[in-house]
């Protein structure tokens, strides 16, 4: 899983019918300083995540599994809303 | 898998029910000479590792749900190891 800011939200009204329903969120990679890592990209939301949270996100063919038993086609998925991280 | 480092810890409320009471590590994998080696990584710590240890990384869904074992779940990335020694015939032990 990676850190990532939520930095905007996607409309798409023609889907593929397996996100009907979904939330889909811009995200930009961070990394433990909070700089960005990398380049934004588009995840479906699992946990209600909002506008400027900092998330975790699934990467890969995981990232349907949080939606089971629905089959979402998607290869990046919010799991967890990041209250703090501490670093050494 | 990988070597890594332990570099944080991460505290989630709100996150998808298989994860809930999961441990969360931030892991920061490295090269065999201490190298940061791409971006640090939200891991699952299966083995209650610790901030600063050197650990085994899996990066891999498969693996990662079998070191959580709550069935199919959405993740991809777990501890699986403390690191006591690495020995590379040739070169120094590096502990």
């Amino acid at each position: 899983m990676f850190l990532a800011r939520v930095v905007g939200t996607v409309v798409a009204s023609r889907k593929d019918p397996g996100l009907e329903g979904t939330k889909l969120l811009v995200i930009q990679p961070l990394r433990p300083d909070r700089t960005p890592a990398g380049k934004p990209l588009v995840a479906v939301d699992s946990v209600g995540a909002g506008e400027s949270e900092e998330v975790f996100y699934v990467r890969g063919r995981e990232a349907a599994l949080p939606f089971l038993p629905a089959e979402v086609p998607t290869d990046a998925a919010i799991v967890g809303i990041v209250d703090h991280w501490n670093t050494t | 898998m990988l070597i890594a480092r332990v570099v944080g810890s991460v505290v989630s409320t709100q996150k998808n029910g298989k994860l809930e009471g999961a441990k969360l590590l931030l892991a920061q994998p490295l090269d065999l000479d201490g190298k940061d080696r791409g971006p640090a990584v939200i891991a699952i710590d299966a083995v209650d590792a610790g901030v600063g240890d050197r650990v085994l990384l899996v990066l891999d869904g498969k693996a990662a749900m079998l070191a959580l074992d709550r069935g199919l779940a959405g993740v991809d990335a777990a501890i699986v190891g403390v690191v006591d020694a690495v020995d590379i015939p040739g070169e120094p032990a590096r502990r």
